[in-house]
């Protein structure tokens, strides 16, 4: 098989994150005899792992037995819960909701966990290919997914073949397994190739962003977790901060907001910096130093704009297919429990057919539909959004309807036609100053020479109707400074720097005309994350 | 020329892309996490012992690494970019230069091969010192910095970076190689090759087999380095020869 451009395998799965792997590694225990493949385009495992992360254990307990007693390299059991509503000068403590309580729960680093993940299931024989993408499917003669191509390596700039030129090969499975994450490249081609996502809600995303801190001794106080709403935000976004504390006087801090936003100047980078200079908060990262950080998107339509997630040859998990809880603010446990739930079907039925109905009768499906509301109810602000939660909270998500999403690239109204006060900014002092100095603590690696991987179907669209209109919003909804717009001799164009893409997807989402696509560059490029 | 047998020795190392950190207590730097790799300078000579293996002057490239278990992994890719068989020397703690020279010498004196290349240095503590030392104990030639590497009759021409250019020298085989970045640039490894090199011969032995008793530098304290203090922006060419002048420069 090696001879030629072809790979077989029984199920290849594309993306090695919580979903993937809990996938790989339970065919294996499940069916030895199968072959399994997983592709992902990271570098190494965990290297594009993002995520708070608080996570439910159960899962985590199902498919790594006696991880407890082996900590990974973040792993801190959550001893303290704290809600808060922050105005410009103080802090408010609030309730903790209750599907924010977290007793049980442990802080760790997806990266790290992914990491684990994928050492336990290559003991089990499964083949995992880090730094390889896969950018197109292949199709079987019924039109059935039946594999994909993977991306070739040492194109130029223009797309022609460079010196070390080595042509993508062509990976044929029985099944195609779909995880790789929110707004998968690949996933995206598939939901509208099949019309998966017909007769759905619209889906809806969050972008967030996140920083490891090695803070000075005895700042911490460890499994702390605090989630904050309102300032730096205005009232009528939804979103919040993070704050969790880890062990060895680190300390873990980010920032989510929804990506359903009106105002084209609003800047999630900004509002994240400022987050962190609270009067309650800008004590703790004073004289500490930043580890890591990065930034990546969040599907947050939940049960109402969830795809069928099965196709013909194929199936989708985790965030590809959406099944973040939202009121939860968790996904991991979703990720692995689609991905197990996926492999026994897989196991059972030996096809994807059937699975769509698998999942939704489960746990899991019915975890979704009874918080279906609660994320929609945000669209009309953040003390609405609490009120409807509650209610929905309270009646179980027993109500009779079922609240619908907008498409984010839909919601940005043009320049100066959000009204309302910006909520005051504070100085800022804290590194990074920045979102180039930001985007160096993700440690990326990205060969400028190949061809730019995020496709802009007409850059005369950027320096006429959407400067006029938006003022440009992708040189502020980007967090890594991607997007550029620069005057030289010939007057306003757009400049991409490809270099700095964390594969955050933002820009795939929220350009207001809906034509940048993002597709994987080069295998291994993008962010290293150490533990994110 | 009858074909030679080619070792190569790599070290894994903290990635170039990441920006490495002191741990608080500047016992050594932060790799918790941290994405590791091949010395890359130790990868350019993989790539030079595999196109000299195509053009046929070679009957195997043996690659050799000394570092902890994790080490596996990169030692993996070196067989997939193509090397024939990987001897990995598992050692549980950091391993000097000398001791590695040590090693290397030993692992010499079993194969026998006409060449060993190696990177110039590593790109993490920049000693540059196993390839000189290796050649040292071996009593061999060796060429340092190769940017063009010849051989021929029995000899290689090796064009070296130096100082004031390039400079050519000629030498005897069996030699020390060791590689500087112009060589060549090494080739992606193909998802076959990787499954391939699965089914490859990996020797693993422990590095205190060896029962070296050998001078180790004991490393104190890691720093970094002093920040740089912020600059002074001037209003004019005058200014700025004055300011000069204050400080004593001119």
């Amino acid at each position: 098989m090696a001879d030629t451009d072809s790979l077989r395998y029984d199920v290849l799965i594309i993306g090695a994150g919580p979903a993937g792997l809990a996938c790989a590694l339970t065919l294996k225990r499940e069916k030895p005899e199968l072959s399994v493949a997983v592709l992902e385009k990271a570098a190494s495992l965990g290297a594009h792992s993002l995520s708070g992360a608080v996570i439910e254990p159960r899962f985590v307990d199902q498919l790594l037995p006696g991880w407890r007693d082996d900590p990974l390299d973040i792993q801190v059991p959550v001893t303290r819960d704290r809600f808060a509503y922050l105005g410009y000068e103080h802090s408010y403590r609030l309730p903790t909701p209750p599907q924010m309580h977290n007793a049980g729960n442990w802080i760790v680093s997806l990266g790290a966990l992914v990491r684990r993940l994928g050492a336990a299931a290559e003991a089990l024989g499964v083949e995992i290919f880090p730094g390889f993408s896969a950018v197109q499917p292949l199709w079987d003669g019924a039109g059935a997914l039946a594999g994909v191509r993977v991306g070739d390596l040492g194109r130029t700039r223009d797309g022609a073949e460079g010196p070390n030129f080595s042509p993508g090969v062509e990976v044929r499975a029985g099944v195609t397994v779909l995880a790789e994450g929110c707004r998968g490249s690949l996933s995206k081609i598939l939901i509208r190739h099949f019309g998966l996502d017909q007769g759905r809600s619209p889906q809806t995303y969050a972008l967030g962003l996140k920083e490891l801190w090695q803070l000075p001794p005895g700042r911490t106080v460890p499994g702390t977790v605090l989630h904050t709403v309102g300032w730096p935000l205005p009232s009528d976004l939804y979103g919040g901060g993070f704050v969790y504390h880890l062990d060895r006087d680190r300390l873990a801090v980010g920032f989510v907001v929804g990506l359903d936003y009106g105002d084209p100047d609003f800047s999630p980078f900004e509002v994240f910096q400022q987050f962190k200079h609270h009067p309650s908060l800008v004590g703790l990262f004073e004289g500490g130093e930043i580890l890591s950080a990065g930034a990546r998107s969040l599907i947050e339509g939940g049960y109402p704009a969830l795809p069928t997630l099965e196709m013909p040859g194929g199936l989708l998990v985790g965030d590809a297919a959406g099944t973040l809880n939202v009121p939860k603010i968790k996904g991991v446990h979703m990720a692995l429990g689609s991905g197990i739930q996926a492999a026994e079907h897989l196991a059972r039925t030996g096809s994807p057919q059937g699975f769509d109905q698998c999942f939704r009768q489960s746990d899991m499906g019915r975890e979704l539909w009874r918080v279906r509301n609660i994320r929609p109810g945000f669209r009309t602000g953040l003390w609405a959004g609490l009120a409807n939660a509650a209610f929905e909270t309270v009646t179980g998500g027993r109500a009779p309807w079922t609240l619908s999403n907008a498409h984010d690239w839909k919601s940005l109204r043009p320049r100066g036609a959000v009204k309302g006060k910006a909520p005051r900014c504070r100085p800022r002092t804290l590194p990074p100053p920045d979102r180039l100095a930001f985007v160096d603590q993700a440690a990326l690696h990205h060969e400028e020479n190949q061809p730019v991987h995020l496709r802009i179907a007409d850059t005369t669209l950027c320096v006429s109707e959407c400067r006029a209109r938006f003022g440009n919003p992708c040189t502020r909804f980007c967090p890594a400074g991607v997007y550029e717009i620069v005057t030289d001799g010939s007057g306003p164009r757009l400049q991409v720097n490809a270099a700095n893409c964390v594969h955050c997807k933002a820009c795939d989402i929220k350009d207001p005309f809906e034509q940048i696509t993002w597709v994987p560059p080069d295998g291994g490029s993008g962010p290293n994350y150490a533990n994110l | 020329m009858n074909p030679i047998k080619i070792l190569v020795a790599a070290k894994r190392v903290v990635d170039y892309s990441v920006r490495v950190r002191l741990k608080p207590d500047h016992s050594g730097v932060v790799t918790d996490g941290v994405k590791m790799s091949v010395n890359p300078f130790d990868e350019i000579a993989l790539e030079e012992a595999l196109r000299i293996r195509e053009r046929g002057e070679v009957s195997e490239v043996v690659v050799a690494t000394v570092g902890p278990h994790e080490a596996e992994s990169q030692i993996r890719s070196l067989l997939a970019m193509g090397a024939d068989r990987a001897i990995h020397i598992e050692a549980s703690r950091e391993i000097g230069p000398l001791e590695v020279a040590h090693v290397l010498h030993h692992l010499v004196r079993e194969i026998e091969p006409g060449l060993v290349i190696l990177g110039k240095q590593a790109i993490d503590d920049d000693c540059g010192q196993t390839g000189p030392m290796l050649a040292a104990l071996w009593g061999r030639p060796q060429a340092t910095f190769v940017s063009k590497l010849t051989l021929a009759g029995g000899r290689a021409q090796a064009v070296r970076e130096v100082d004031h250019g390039l400079e050519t020298v000629e030498i005897d085989l069996p030699a020390v190689i060791t590689t500087d970045l112009r060589l060549n640039t090494p080739r992606f490894i193909k998802m076959p090759d990787i499954m391939k090199a699965r089914q490859k011969p990996l020797e693993k032995r422990p590095f205190d087999g060896f029962g070296f008793t050998l001078p180790r530098l004991e490393v104190e304290s890691y720093l970094p380095p002093p920040e740089r203090e912020a600059g002074l922006r001037v209003e004019s060419v005058s200014e700025l020869v004055t300011r000069l002048h204050d400080r004593g420069v001119l």
